[in-house]
């Protein structure tokens, strides 16, 4: 795998009305694979939606690089319109609100708005816009109004709204965050369909730790700086240190690490109730043996 | 509330809905301009035969014109009787009291009721109920395209009238919600005098104004994300084409405006003004 975002000591700071600077990302240095699921975990205020933001050049840092695809894009002198463009024909990014980021009352209107955008071909456009809906499971409502559909649903129209322009990878800026489980659960299994199907690169901004174990690799970010980075198994291991900032670990972690003053073993990377079910169990028989033998 | 369908488009496939919507904004300019020629007897008597013809061939009921009618009823009767009651001519039909009607006033007060009447159903006819609001915006368009070379910003004009129909449910979708957590907090929309009632609709329009802004900004944000940069290099997915039924339309328009001109012109003796 090769590397497709890397960011060199980038920082970025808020300036507010009365002239402070709040500073949000700090000397972040890291890289993206081409083809990875990455997710970013923070809590509120912890700057990873600015780092989205920086990614897709909606901001530009105050100090540090920005390459993306092996290209220098971005530093603090800006950046021209022209590789800005070129930088978001790459990155595509769905958003929080899922209403507000459709731009047209009729679905594959909306679908076809990012490739209109890049001058794409009439013909090739209707293609394209048949293909994404296909892939987000939409087809069926190409001419439906989006105000008719459900968050989830809306939400998935955006992503096809993204493919639909051929990027290369998309960022989700919490935009699980205003769903309900099963608007969720649908857009997760879309987002990973289209990492492992078209591998495309993934970046998940969320603080929904049952999504974060989707990821194949988690970013922890707290104050504006990396606190973690690993998978999703070594990360969720660090359970104190991430209660520390602020953030819960997945339900199952949480049992197993409740359990472990009684004596029970906390392995990595056990994330759903089956396998949690099993291991306790499994350990239940152990502990009991033991007991019996000490008996 | 949620059901208002701006425009009440009325979904078919007939020879009208099937123009294209650029043919339709030329045909209701053709039809108004002979609805306004017409001042014959025999030039109104084919003008709503036209109507009608031209009704029974969208397809749409009629009972949904004659709905559409109502917003307008007041105007109609208020030109009317004062055509009816103050136009002064030369042959006395009443004469009772003040009330002086002269059969100019009844004449010219038929035409301005036929007038409306049509001038209401035809627009209908060709743009709100045959065509969805996102392909008039698209005719509009490309119809004032040329107006770009002296620097009217038509594709923005376009794009402002496309988000706005975009957000017209959602921000409807939302009064409603405001209007339901200021009624939970004791807010009293529907008792009061009408300065209280205004006054009432403060703390709604408020929020409302506020999250209408910060879903502009998104939005734009979004847009830009999407690559957005004006019309510069865009293309679209939908060519809008002319076909044979548009240009026989077009050609009938342009046929019955001269016609109705011809008209007044050698049948003076039927003129109703």
């Amino acid at each position: 795998m090769s590397e497709f975002i890397r960011t060199e000591n980038i920082s970025f700071s808020y300036e507010d009305a009365g002239g402070g600077i709040h500073p949000a990302i700090k000397n972040v240095s890291l890289s993206i694979e081409r083809g990875s699921f990455v997710a970013v975990l923070g809590h509120n205020g912890s700057g990873k939606s600015t780092l989205a933001k920086l990614f897709n050049m909606i901001l530009s840092p105050t100090d540090g690089k920005l390459y993306v695809d092996g290209e220098l894009v971005s530093t603090n002198e800006g950046a021209d319109d022209d590789t800005i463009f070129s930088v978001r024909r790459k990155i595509g990014m769905v958003h929080q609100n899922p209403d507000n980021q459709i731009v047209s009352s009729v679905v594959e209107e909306d679908v076809a708005f990012g490739p209109e955008n890049l001058g794409v071909e009439p013909s090739e456009i209707r293609r394209r816009v048949d293909d994404a809906l296909a892939t987000v499971g939409m087809s069926e409502y190409a001419l439906h109004s989006p105000s008719r559909l459900s968050g989830g649903q809306k939400q998935r129209v955006a992503i096809a709204g993204i493919i639909a322009m051929r990027p290369e990878c998309i960022i989700l800026d919490e935009a699980t965050a205003m769903l309900d489980p099963s608007g969720r659960r649908d857009v997760m299994s879309t987002v990973g369909k289209l990492n492992r199907e078209a591998g495309i690169t993934i970046i998940h901004i969320t603080h929904d730790m049952s999504e974060a174990v989707l990821a194949d690799r988690v970013i922890v970010l707290n104050e504006g700086e990396v606190f973690l980075d690993g998978t999703p198994q070594d990360v969720f291991s660090e359970v104190e240190l991430l209660r520390s900032v602020r953030l819960d670990v997945p339900q199952t972690t949480a049992l197993l690490y409740a359990l472990k003053p009684y004596g029970f073993s906390l392995p990595k990377g056990i994330f759903d109730a089956k396998s949690c079910a099993l291991h306790i169990s499994g350990e239940l028989k152990r502990l009991g043996t033991a007991r019996e033998d000490t008996n | 509330m949620k059901d208002i369908t701006l425009g009440q488009y009325f979904p078919g496939n007939s020879v009208i809905h099937r123009l294209d919507p650029r043919a339709k904004l030329l045909c209701v300019v053709l039809y108004i301009a002979m609805i306004f020629v017409a001042s014959s007897v025999s030039g109104v008597i084919f003008s709503v035969f036209l109507t009608l013809f031209l009704i029974i061939l969208s397809g749409i009921p009629l009972k949904i014109f004659l709905r559409g009618m109502k917003p307008v009823l007041f105007i109609v009767l208020f030109t009317t009787f004062l055509n009816l009651f103050l136009t002064s001519g030369e042959t006395l039909l009443v004469d009772f009291g003040f009330i002086h009607i002269y059969l100019e006033g009844l004449c010219s007060s038929i035409l301005i009721v036929v007038r409306i009447t049509l001038l209401v159903a035809g627009s209908g006819l060709f743009m709100t109920y045959t065509t969805t609001p996102i392909a008039l915006s698209d005719g509009l368009e490309s119809l004032l395209a040329p107006l770009k070379k002296i620097k009217v910003p038509v594709h923005e004009f376009s794009m402002m009238l496309t988000i706005a129909l975009r957000f017209i449910p959602t921000i409807m979708e939302e009064t409603e919600k405001i209007m339901n957590a200021q009624k939970a907090r004791g807010a009293d929309f529907t008792t009061g005098s009408l300065v209280n009632r205004a006054k009432a609709l403060i703390p709604v329009l408020i929020p409302l104004f506020v999250s209408a802004f910060r879903r502009a900004d998104e939005l734009a944000v979004a847009m830009e994300c999407r690559c957005y940069r004006g019309d510069e290099g865009r293309t679209r997915m939908k060519i809008l084409k002319y076909t044979k039924s548009d240009i026989a339309f077009l050609a009938a328009g342009v046929i019955f405006v001269i016609g109705m001109i011809l008209l007044n012109r050698f049948l003076p003796i039927y003129r109703l003004r």
